[in-house]
């Protein structure tokens, strides 16, 4: 799963490059974040770091 | 040589489905929903993918290639640059559409690679390169036009391409927000019934309805231009923003809310279907038009959720644009698994087509065999399976042979009885095409009303389909072509027709139903319609031999065939799929390969509670 993610990655890039989309970097940088964030905070101290962002 | 075997996989949006092809032949294709029993289910096809596999004989370790009908990432880019456009509105729509896409949806070649346990790469075509595969590859023609039209896939939401041999070159494409599907779903909603599944009631609404919306739709929503691209104006449509497809606008457009589900239906609602079905047919007809001035080529594939309209297509084929037209019978997203693998099979690994029957006389005639095998790709139960099934239900059962069955059940129907018919392998796509079917006799006019209320659990105004021999077809109907998988509508011929009162010409709306318009009455459409099966015996002898027995017995060659479910459960799948359904109905005999089930004869703890049967599935 793991070499998935990062192939998928990847074609993320590859998908920006051939597209020229590459104003989708911030917006696709930002939600991985705060993806990764969401994830990190079930559980943890990063909790009410999160709750403040909403 | 080793075989190819390409796994072709839709999932995740609705109706997720599977096929496999083996050296580029369709072995099986079946939609997830039969195996889960969750109708339109979008998740993984792990079941579909499991029977796809045990047909050919496989594991999973032995699949060459795997492809995914269409490509995530830029069905993501159209969705951000739409939400970008939009900003601020459509904030709550973003913040529920993203976890989905975070977790599941962008993370697919790891998601099927973890699934299958497969180490390849995982391709990916198109969304409507899928559908143009999945039209023209298992067509009749070598060369023909293919046009597309869905809700949206990706970007696209028309395209149009031309197959030639085994190359196939897209050459033009309509994008999001434009687009037919989602005009059609959007006047669904409004009619008060589910998007992705109720646009046929619509359909079947149209009949009862006059077009007296058509101009406003002409005027306020849509701007079709002479090669079949149109503009929607969005301003009347809410579903960019939101999860509603039409907004307050629209609503006073065409003066008042929507109706809500189960609300009674009124003239409004039947207007409402009638007009926006005139207007989607002039849209398909002026695209179609167009495709054939770029292709020079006038037979055409058709597919894509739109091309379920049979009404439309029947229009299409008469309105002299083309020769010939072939419509994919799992023309919906499920067909894109199939599609996918097709186009894997002979863009990508540039293999030619086969000839379906290899006939030199049958191609010059025309009447080449498809490839799609008359869509039966899905499981089939042995005896021994099936004789399992009824003895987990200590059900009492006879045996017959082959011939003596079709004579039996066609006395059955003959004396009006309702028949659940299970036979062979099951249909891929919508349709039910006498695999997993219910059959009435259709000269008997109270039979639409019975099946639809006692038996379907639907409502009153929908529509029943005839399969009719196809050697027999033009005596009985307006049309002197095959349409095997129901497909195409047309008209009940007019010698069947019967002179009808200037009381009942008179009668409008619902109230038209109980004309008996015809010889064959439960079958016959408000406006003397009929949404054609012609059934010739290449692909499933022994629904041709029952309506030849039929035939012999009544001198009419047709029957009533619906699909061998009720109100919001998917086809039957399995022989046990078929008893629960038998039992928990009105039907009174069931036919599983070659047993007969009757009734009265079961036992009663099996028989339906009262209203368990439609309680136990969400409305469709």
């Amino acid at each position: 799963m793991a070499k998935g993610k990062y192939s998928t990655l990847r074609e993320i890039w590859a998908f920006m490059r051939v597209h020229k989309r590459y104003w989708l970097a911030p917006i696709i940088i930002g939600l991985l974040l705060l993806g990764a964030l969401l994830v990190a905070s079930s559980g943890t101290t990063a909790g009410p770091l999160v709750y403040t962002l909403f | 040589m080793a075989p190819t075997y390409i796994l072709g996989v839709s999932a995740f949006y609705h109706d997720s489905a599977a096929a496999l092809l083996v050296d580029g032949e369709v072995v099986a294709a079946a939609q997830e929903e039969r195996f889960t029993r969750k109708k339109h289910d979008h998740a993984y096809p792990r079941a579909a993918v499991d029977y796809c596999l045990a047909e050919a004989g496989i594991t999973r370790a032995e699949l060459t290639h795997v492809v995914f009908y269409e490509k995530p990432l830029s069905t993501f880019d159209r969705l951000l640059s739409t939400y970008l456009a939009i900003a601020p509105r459509g904030l709550l729509s973003f913040v529920r559409a993203m976890p989905v896409w975070l977790k599941e949806k962008l993370w697919i070649p790891g998601v099927i690679a973890a699934q299958e346990e497969y180490d390849g790469e995982v391709l990916f075509t198109e969304h409507h390169e899928s559908h143009a595969a999945s039209a023209f590859y298992p067509s009749p023609f070598r060369d023909a036009t293919i046009v597309t039209m869905d809700g949206v896939g990706e970007w696209s939401t028309t395209s149009i391409a031309h197959g030639r041999g085994h190359e196939l070159r897209v050459l033009r494409e309509l994008h999001f927000p434009h687009s037919l599907g989602l005009l059609y779903s959007a006047f669904t909603q409004y009619a008060g019934f589910r998007v992705n599944s109720g646009e046929y009631k619509l359909m079947g609404l149209a009949p009862y309805g006059e077009p007296r919306y058509a101009d406003r739709i002409r005027e306020h929503l849509i701007d079709l231009k002479p090669d079949g691209s149109f503009h929607l104006n969005l301003r009347y449509f809410g579903y960019l923003a939101a999860r509603t497809m039409t907004n307050r606008r629209f609503h006073r457009l065409f003066e008042g809310p929507p109706r809500s589900p189960e609300g009674p239906l009124t003239q409004r609602e039947m207007d409402l279907a009638r007009s926006v079905q005139v207007v989607a047919e002039e849209v398909m007809e002026a695209t179609v038009a167009h495709a054939v001035s770029l292709t020079g080529c006038r037979d055409l594939c058709l597919a894509g959720g739109v091309a379920l309209n049979c009404v439309a297509n029947g229009r299409l084929l008469r309105s002299g644009l083309i020769d010939r037209l072939w419509v994919q019978p799992a023309a919906g997203d499920a067909g894109g698994a199939l599609g996918a693998a097709l186009a894997i099979w002979h863009r990508h690994l540039d293999k030619p087509r086969p000839r379906a029957t290899g006939r030199e006389e049958d191609v010059e005639e025309g009447v080449e065999d498809d490839l799609q095998r008359g869509s039966y790709l899905g499981p089939q139960y042995s005896d021994a399976e099936i004789l399992a099934a009824l003895a987990s239900k200590d059900a009492p059962h006879e045996r017959l042979e082959a011939r003596a069955l079709a004579d039996r059940v066609a006395a059955l129907l003959e004396d009006g009885q309702v028949i659940g018919w299970f036979q062979g392998r099951m249909e891929y796509g919508p349709r039910a095409l006498g695999g997993r079917s219910i059959l009435a006799d259709p000269r008997r006019p109270d039979v639409q009303r019975t099946v639809n209320l006692k038996i379907k659990f639907r409502e009153s105004f929908r529509p029943f389909a005839p399969a009719v021999l196809r050697e027999r077809v033009s005596e009985w109907f307006e049309c002197d072509g095959a349409s095997p998988y129901m497909l195409l509508v047309a008209d009940v011929a007019a010698p069947r027709l019967l002179a009808l009162s200037d009381e009942q010409r008179a009668l409008t709306g619902l109230a038209r139903l109980a004309t008996v318009r015809s010889q064959i009455p439960a079958v016959t459409h408000v406006d003397n319609s009929a949404r054609l099966q012609t059934v010739d015996g290449r692909h499933n002898p022994r629904f041709a031999a029952l309506l030849r027995a039929f035939e012999a017995r009544t001198g009419c060659p047709v029957l009533l065939n619906t699909s061998f479910n009720v109100r919001g459960e998917p086809i039957v799948c399995t022989p046990e799929d078929a008893y629960r359904c038998f039992m928990h109905t009105d039907m009174d005999y069931l036919v599983l390969g070659d047993f007969l089930l009757d009734k009265r004869a079961q036992p009663e703890r099996h028989a339906r509670r009262p209203q368990a049967a439609p309680a136990a599935f969400a409305l469709d």
